[in-house]
């Protein structure tokens, strides 16, 4: 099963500042461990919420605001993705991150097809996914936004 | 923590740790089957301890401190305390006194890793055995997991695992690395035992599951954590290309009822484009270090092919026959040339595909062989052949054991007994 490792932002990686050096060697080991280990699938960093925006749909209309955003924890600064065997290999792997004490590590398991009633892809799934309903609330968006404009 | 969680966490952990655990006494003891033996009375010591302590900063080290520790003192107890065994004991705590366990984090772990791999996949053992090692060693399974990836009976499992331990025992098969011309059998015999689990877990041989993607995701581990562990070998990626990229597909490989999907029939946004994207760099990497592709690299390429093709109509057959005749020359089999057949046909029309499917029909290999029939028939339809089309259908229906293709077989049957036939009464109706 596959689970993300959500690393939450930090006063620190907010402001942008870049870990030592020490530190940046000690996450290439934990990485390199967990490719040695043939789990990790993918990972990646962000940077700060300055640099980003927030789309919110409050009476479903979205309105953007620029960052940078006040509750930290609630901010994702980067990810690993990883192949694992169940839900406490997955904590496993994110208890050996090599973080100091501000650090918050949210462990995530991605859906499967199991998680889905058993007749959520028979076929014709594909169209109630992306078929005619799908496009034809896409056209009334579309019809929405034009009719605003 | 509650017993069960505490138990689950330390599943965890041996999940992670068993097979460095194994590896690193596996070289001190010279034998893998005292190696499991220990490492798995350091699991029962973990069991017992750490639902009350919590589990250890170091758990790896932990786990290999208790297991030495057990090595010495049972080996000093045995009975047939041979010379041979003092002295195992003594060079074992002078290992521990010298404190190795900074080993686990450097690279001679590494090493060991290797070996047990090329152990476990020693062509003295059967193919089952060295699959069932590999699992059990390498990927941390326990026996009833094993059994119940491969429907058989755990205590067969069981004891084809003691067996195997054993016969690499008495045969007193050295812990290493196979060097010089042994060394490219052997690595394809590890790579045979990855690629067997892979398959048997994409499309299980018996029982009604189609496919048992944890034995897939077990292969792939298995074939990743080889392609860090010898980074230079071309083959090593070509296969983790492979199972990277039919993985990718796993989704979309069934209906609902069970039924298998075909490849151009499969709804490709639903392809798992992180393990394509992952298949398709291990595919560069195998490309890069080799002057040319071997046969799992090739095969790679072909699956490839399909991966990039955004719709059945984008594939570039041109290069999947070529890949084909490629493979063919590499790796030559009836089922490979079977498969170039029906590229061809895709790249240059049906009776360029014909020409080379003909001839198998004269190989006895491929006498009770399904799809060659169910190809032969599929091209003779589409050049309009329809009675010998049928005749072909028929046959391949008579020859298939899955009772659903039968079924579809059977409907092509009739459906070129229709064109051919078109007004006789019972089809009329």
């Amino acid at each position: 099963m596959r689970f993300m490792l959500l690393v939450k932002a930090t006063q620190k990686s907010e402001a942008g500042i870049l870990p030592e050096p020490s530190a940046f060697e000690a996450m290439r080991t934990f990485n390199e461990s967990m490719v040695k280990a043939g789990v990790m699938l993918d990972a990646d960093g962000l940077a700060s919420s300055s640099k980003g925006a927030r789309v919110s749909f409050a009476g479903g209309k979205p309105t953007v605001t620029d960052g940078p955003f006040t509750e930290t924890t609630e901010l994702v600064a980067g990810y690993w993705i990883i192949s694992v065997k169940s839900k406490e290999e997955a904590i496993e792997w994110a208890s050996r991150a090599p973080f100091d004490d501000d650090a918050v590590v949210e462990v995530r398991k991605f859906f499967e097809a199991d998680d889905f009633p058993a007749d959520a892809f028979a076929p014709g799934v594909h169209e109630q996914l992306f078929g005619p309903e799908w496009e034809a609330r896409e056209k009334a968006m579309h019809e929405e936004s034009q009719r605003r404009a | 923590m509650t017993p069960s969680a505490a138990h689950n966490a330390i599943d965890a952990v041996w999940r992670i740790e068993s097979a460095r655990l194994i590896a690193g006494l596996a070289r001190m003891l010279r034998d893998v089957g005292l190696a499991e033996e220990f490492a798995q009375d350091a699991l029962v010591a973990a069991l017992e301890q750490w639902p009350q302590s919590g589990i250890p900063r170091n758990p790896g080290a932990w786990l290999m401190t208790i297991a030495k520790r057990r090595a010495i003192d049972s080996l000093r107890r045995t009975e047939r305390l041979a010379r041979k065994h003092e002295q195992l004991g003594r060079e074992l705590e002078t290992a521990i006194a010298d404190s190795d366990l900074a080993a686990l984090a450097d690279g001679a772990i590494e090493d060991d890793l290797l070996r047990l791999i090329f152990v476990a996949c020693h062509p003295l053992l059967s193919r089952e055995a060295r699959v069932a090692l590999t699992l059990r060693l390498l990927g941390g399974l326990t026996t009833a997991e094993i059994a119940r990836a491969f429907l058989v009976a755990e205590p067969n499992v069981a004891q084809r695992i003691v067996r195997a331990k054993r016969t690499l025992s008495e045969a007193h098969v050295p812990f290493e690395v196979p060097g010089g011309d042994e060394l490219a059998a052997r690595l394809s015999s590890v790579l045979e035992v990855i690629y067997l689990i892979f398959t048997e877990g994409y499309a299980a041989t018996a029982g009604d599951d189609w496919m048992r993607p944890e034995l897939c995701e077990d292969a792939l581990r298995l074939g990743r954590i080889l392609a860090e562990l010898v980074p230079d070998e071309p083959e090593v990626h070509g296969l983790v290309a492979l199972m990277e990229i039919q993985a990718s597909r796993i989704r979309t490989r069934v209906d609902a009822n069970g039924h298998p999907i075909l490849l151009l029939d499969q709804h490709r946004a639903r392809w798992d484009q992180l393990l394509i994207r992952r298949g398709l760099a291990s595919l560069a990497r195998a490309e890069e270090l080799g002057t040319s592709l071997g046969p799992y690299g090739l095969q790679a390429a072909i699956a490839a092919c399909h991966a990039r093709a955004r719709t059945p109509g984008e594939t570039d057959w041109q290069r999947i026959a070529a890949l084909y005749a490629a493979l063919a020359d590499r790796a030559p089999s009836p089922v490979v040339e079977l498969n170039r057949a029906v590229a061809v046909a895709m790249a240059a029309g049906p009776a360029a595909g014909l020409a080379i499917a003909d001839p198998l029909t004269r190989l006895p290999a491929l006498a009770n062989y399904h799809r060659l029939p169910s190809v032969r028939g599929d091209l003779l339809a589409k050049l309009q052949r329809f009675d010998e089309a049928r005749a072909e259908f028929e046959r391949a229906a008579a020859l298939t054991r899955n009772a659903w293709e039968r079924k579809l077989l059977l409907g092509r049957a009739a459906h070129c007994a229709a064109i051919e036939h078109p007004f006789e009464p019972e089809h009329l109706s």
